[in-house]
């Protein structure tokens, strides 16, 4: 388990981490959730003792991560994949990592070939792919069997066999007892991924709950529904919901404020046909940026 | 124990260092052959077989300096210091590693050197290592690389990048050693305590007249006696390596 108390990183006069309390908890996959420039890779880098807070503490299992023995048999970390000695073999490179903390070398082979990379162990690890790298780097936070993982950005630049890998894979971890600590500046993909989430922005915290909690928080419900008999719906939803037309081409309605459960069983009682009945992500996004707008810090020109 | 391993393993599993030291190895040994072939007119003495150890200290310093900015370029330091947090444990097990390489290499070169003199050279007679002044030609030659890659560790440690450190040994071992004999009055005293002109100087300082007719040969910079100037220049190594060692524990990584 991690534990920050009013960590503060300044770099200069910049505040990159500002202030910042949460824990995360053995058993689930937390997400840390903050748009770019947020302070999330610097915060994983003062919990592994990489960078020194300015401020306020962090610890892993209840000690500061300098002090740990053989820290890598506790905590696993995937914070760059790009931070692999380009001319090294992936095996030569997980080889020195286990060596330096008393790991057999057999486990080397265990997890090269849990990711899947036991076919190109002696390949350099320069010509990989971006999400063999990434493997390579989740085969090296694995090495030490630790109890707590943590990885940052790990699906950004993946194909979406890649992020379903690793999505499984975290769960798969959490399920086994371990921490699973894991960054993202997106908000659709921790929905998919997260059970808790520590959300910041500017290095504050904005938030922290559980991923279905943030989600209901932020967004008002938006469903959208189609049907054959609209016209019917809409007299049977006025007065309970604020009701929108989508655009008129499409025939379907976009809902504020019920639950898309309640306009589903409405629809059953009085014999409604229903074509579509989603709730609306693209607003969960919309809410998220709501919320970081103010924290966000590099601005796109409007 | 353990952490020697990693640091041998992380050296030998990439080609630079394998490079550099053939290199080192060839330039001072390949020069060297060129100077006994062509050595005319009376006997080569031992001192003449590792005149060209310059070059092949230069190229070492380079490769240690490899050993440390290419963990920096590629961000590597970051899992180091990840697996070892205290940080002065795997910054001293590499600097055993790469010193004692390095040392090799500098026995290598200069016995390699002083050995194909006696294949190549008309006149052998004052060739034999005969006396510790002698013996401290050839074999200090280890001592001066070993020394050398510490200084350079210590350097790449502090500048973090490979092009700066390289540039920095490079400049001022080439350069400004030479050009600040230049100054008026003082260019002189000053030029007595340059590292790389003294370490020289325990090389090839105070040999045997015997073998150097008429006193001949290349001059000896410094105010030192030849174990002093090793002092001296391993000091220096020394202190600029401590230093790198406290600047890395308290930087950010």
């Amino acid at each position: 388990m991690i534990e920050a108390t009013g960590l503060t990183k300044h770099y200069g006069k910049t505040v990159a981490v500002d202030d910042l309390s949460f824990s995360v908890q053995p058993g689930r996959v937390t997400g840390f959730l903050g748009p770019n420039g947020a302070g999330k890779s610097t915060t994983m880098r003062m919990i592994l003792g990489l960078d020194s807070p300015t401020r306020g503490k962090v610890t892993v299992k209840g000690r500061d991560y300098r002090s740990l023995h053989d820290p890598l048999r506790v905590v696993g970390a995937l914070l760059d994949a790009k931070w692999v000695h380009p001319n090294r073999s992936a095996r030569a490179h997980l080889q020195w990592l286990a060596k330096s903390n008393r790991i057999p070398s057999r486990r080397v082979d265990e997890v090269l070939d849990i990711v899947g990379l036991t076919q190109v162990a002696k390949r350099r690890a320069g010509g990989f792919s971006l999400g063999m790298s990434q493997r390579l780097g989740i085969a090296g936070a694995l090495l030490g069997d630790p109890e707590v993982l943590m990885f940052d950005e790990p699906v950004n630049g993946l194909d979406p066999e890649g992020i379903l890998w690793i999505r499984q894979f975290m769960h798969r971890l959490a399920d086994e007892g371990r921490t699973v600590f894991v960054s993202s500046h997106l908000l659709s993909e921790m929905a998919q991924t997260a059970q808790d989430l520590i959300v910041i922005g500017r290095g504050k915290l904005i938030s922290q709950t559980s991923t279905e909690q943030f989600i209901k928080d932020a967004t008002e419900d938006t469903v959208r529904v189609r049907s054959p008999q609209l016209d019917r719906l809409r007299e049977l939803l006025a007065g309970r919901a604020r009701i929108a037309d989508a655009a008129a081409s499409d025939g379907a309605l976009v809902v504020h404020g019920v639950e898309p459960s309640f306009i589903g069983e409405l629809a059953a009682a009085n014999g409604i046909t229903l074509h579509e009945l989603s709730p609306q992500l693209g607003s969960l996004e919309e809410a998220f940026m709501q919320l970081t707008k103010e924290s966000v810090e590099y601005h796109a020109a409007d | 124990m353990t952490l020697l391993a990693v640091e041998r393993i992380k050296l030998f599993s990439t080609r630079s260092p394998w490079w550099c030291m053939l290199l080192a190895l060839g330039l001072t040994v390949g020069l060297t052959a060129i100077i006994a072939a062509n050595w005319d007119g009376s006997p080569m003495p031992v001192m003449g077989a590792v005149f060209t150890h310059t070059f092949g200290l230069y190229v070492i310093m380079v490769m240690a300096a490899l050993a440390v900015t290419t963990e920096y370029r590629f961000g590597t330091i970051k899992s180091t210091f990840q697996a070892a947090p205290d940080r002065t444990s795997p910054m001293i097990a590499k600097a055993v590693v790469v010193v004692l390489l390095s040392a090799l290499v500098g026995l290598a070169a200069s016995f390699g050197s002083w050995g194909l003199s006696w294949l190549l050279a008309d006149d052998t007679s004052q060739l034999a290592l005969s006396s510790g002044n002698d013996w401290r030609h050839v074999a200090g030659v280890g001592l001066v690389f070993g020394a050398g890659a510490l200084l350079a560790l210590g350097i790449g440690a502090l500048v973090r990048q490979t092009a700066g450190a390289v540039s920095i040994i490079l400049v001022f071992a080439l350069v400004l050693e030479n050009v600040v004999g230049l100054i008026p009055n003082i260019g002189d005293d000053i030029q007595n305590w340059m590292p790389f002109l003294v370490a020289q100087k325990f090389i090839l300082g105070d040999p045997d007249p015997s073998g150097i007719p008429d006193g001949a040969g290349p001059p000896a910079i410094g105010e030192l006696s030849p174990w002093g100037s090793f002092a001296y220049f391993a000091g220096i190594a020394l202190a600029i390596y401590i230093i790198s060692l406290v600047v890395v524990k308290r930087r950010d990584a």
